[in-house]
């Protein structure tokens, strides 16, 4: 059989009808040609239909930008719950209401005097109201109010900062007659904490659902793609095509959307934490925290970008897998 | 079968062989029974016969679009039954295909059309410059390299076709109704290009059901019915009874039926 083959082959180039042969260097050349080329032509064709690619690659973008944007709130939260120091473990006292001013200066005395007090602070009713009008926005409604509605807070740094310390303290000032209820800052934290634990599991499902929805969204544009091009996919499997080349427009198509896409998206992530930057340091100062907004780090970002570009490859990968295969040139003979 | 590779008298080899060739569609119609025939190089030959009767299998089978039930089709030193789906490509780089309906691309120039089988194939852009200029050159069309294919004639655009089919030179033509669409001047033009081809080695086949453009040449003649090769004309033999033969079945009546059905 084997000879048969050589047989023929000799038969197929006689006489002048040579095939012509690329050489290797020629066509390694050419590999790297046609990537370029290709890249381009994709770009080229993104820029062709911009409505449609901007549409695409906005909604890429926002898929993108959820996740990371909630992972960027996660991380804020993380460092508030984490950056929780000693001195910020502290007793609030809410005293009722019917106290005078004087009986209430008294009892901050009396505290500052206990053995398990560290430290005290009185927020008087109307330094609350004056700082709740202001940060609030609500100061028209407050107006409206015949009286303060707000109660006077001592606010007690425990001498003993452990977790049993601090309650103990919390019970023996919630005993006192004046108090009308007590909080425990730390409390707070450890909601936080476990809140912070709940939103990274949400945070992780729903980056996979997004993370989804960006390769239905890119393999369904490829497809169209693919679709639009039917003929010449044809004609370039006739004339000798490999799956490789018929491929590799489509691609670069994916990767250039997850490019675009991430780029759009840590764009809006970085444009929002900009823009919340401010509010939250005025925020961090009411607890007395000297916490600013942390935007995504470098390597951060690089990992949404990375995500962003290989979510747009998969994506194609995926449809051209898919679609690609059924188109053969069947009918054009 | 080795026979069937030995040069011939004239000292050529076989390009084409269909041996014992059957080919049957998965809805149960047999579209060639029991095949056999031989094409060397630098001969032309023309296939035909009605809608149905089988030139188009042939094709498909040449071109791998479709794979024989049982026998082995050979063509241009590979066993086509036994190509790998990854080989298809590059064995279909060793064919020059002529369609009907050209099978241009509309979005690119005439020269992008032509040169897009050495694209595939990997030349350098020197090479592809001069190849696609000497195919051009050789059907005519020098100078409309920058056009599109829509604003050239239909005999222009298959012409175009041609160019493309022989731009890597290939050892096999294959060509399915090349002259459908066009008049008998045209016709005639482009069955001189194929001819030309087939004087420099080139084993040219020409599927066609235009009796009339078959008729003004003196070249061998395959004629298909049903599956089955009923008449192999040899240029040099009774041309009058193949003439004869393929009248008895009725052609003028059939090709008015493949029009109004679109097949080929």
């Amino acid at each position: 059989m084997g000879s048969l083959n050589t047989a023929a082959a000799q038969g197929g180039r006689g006489q002048g009808a040579s095939v012509l042969q690329a050489s290797l260097r020629s066509r390694a050349e050419h590999y790297f040609r046609h990537h370029r080329e290709m890249a381009r032509d994709a770009l080229r064709r993104l820029a062709d239909t911009p409505f449609s690619s901007l549409l695409t690659t906005l909604v890429l973008a926002i898929s993108l930008a959820l996740p990371t944007g909630l992972f960027s709130v996660l991380k804020n939260l993380q460092t508030v719950a984490a950056g929780w120091t000693d001195e910020q473990v502290k007793v609030s006292v809410f005293l009722k209401k019917d106290l005078k001013d004087s009986d209430i200066e008294r009892l901050y005395h009396q505290l500052l005097k206990r053995e398990d007090v560290m430290q005290a602070e009185l927020i008087s009713r109307s330094q609350a109201l004056a700082e709740f009008k202001k940060w609030s926005g609500f100061s028209n409604v407050l107006e409206g109010l015949d009286e303060n509605p707000l109660p006077a807070v001592l606010v007690v740094q425990p001498r003993d900062v452990s977790v049993n310390g601090a309650k103990a303290l919390r019970d023996a000032l919630g005993a006192l007659p004046q108090s009308d209820s007590v909080q425990l800052d730390t409390e707070w934290i450890q909601r936080l904490q476990a809140m912070v634990a709940l939103m990274q599991r949400l945070v992780g499902a729903f980056a996979l659902a997004l993370a989804v929805t960006v390769l239905l969204v890119i393999g369904n544009t490829i497809r169209l793609a693919i679709e639009g091009r039917r003929d010449e996919i044809v004609v370039v499997k006739l004339v000798g095509g490999t799956n490789a080349f018929v491929r590799r427009p489509f691609l670069y198509t994916g990767l250039w959307y997850g490019f675009a896409g991430a780029f759009l998206a840590l764009a809006m992530v970085e444009s929002l934490t900009a823009w919340l930057r401010t509010p939250a340091r005025e925020l961090a100062q009411l607890y007395g925290s000297d916490f600013v907004l942390q935007g995504l780090s470098l390597s951060e970002g690089g990992i949404v970008f990375t995500v962003g570009v290989m979510l747009g490859l998969l994506g194609a990968m995926l449809a051209v897998r898919q679609h690609l295969r059924a188109i053969e040139p069947h009918g054009s003979i | 079968m080795c026979n069937r590779f030995r040069a011939n008298k004239k000292g050529r080899r076989n390009v084409i062989v269909f041996n014992a060739v059957s080919k049957r569609y998965e809805n149960g119609r047999e579209a060639l029974a029991n095949l056999d025939f031989e094409m060397q190089t630098g001969e032309f030959a023309f296939i035909t016969g009605h809608s149905g009767a089988g030139k188009s299998t042939v094709l498909k089978l040449l071109t791998v679009i479709e794979r024989p039930s049982s026998g082995e089709v050979f063509c241009a030193g590979d066993s086509l039954r036994r190509l790998r789906n990854r080989e298809i490509p590059y064995y279909r780089r060793k064919l020059g295909m002529v369609f009907q309906n050209h099978q241009l691309l509309f979005d690119r120039s005439v020269f992008d059309n032509v040169a897009l089988p050495l694209v595939i194939a990997g030349y350098s852009t020197y090479d592809i410059n001069r190849r696609v200029r000497a195919a051009l050159d050789k059907v005519g069309l020098l100078g409309k390299e920058r056009l599109s294919p829509l604003q050239l004639s239909g005999g222009e655009q298959q012409r175009v076709g041609i160019a493309r089919a022989v731009v890597n030179k290939p050892p096999v033509l294959l060509a399915d109704e090349p002259t459908g669409n066009l008049d008998p001047e045209l016709s005639a033009e482009i069955m001189g290009l194929f001819y030309q081809f087939s004087q420099v080695g080139v084993t040219v086949l020409v599927a066609t059901h235009d009796l009339g453009l078959i008729s003004r040449y003196d070249h061998r003649l395959l004629t298909l019915h049903e599956g089955r090769l009923v008449e192999d004309y040899q240029e040099t033999s009774e041309y009058e009874s193949g003439f004869e033969e393929a009248r008895d079945h009725d052609f003028e009546d059939e090709l008015d039926v493949a029009h109004t059905t679109g097949e080929v």
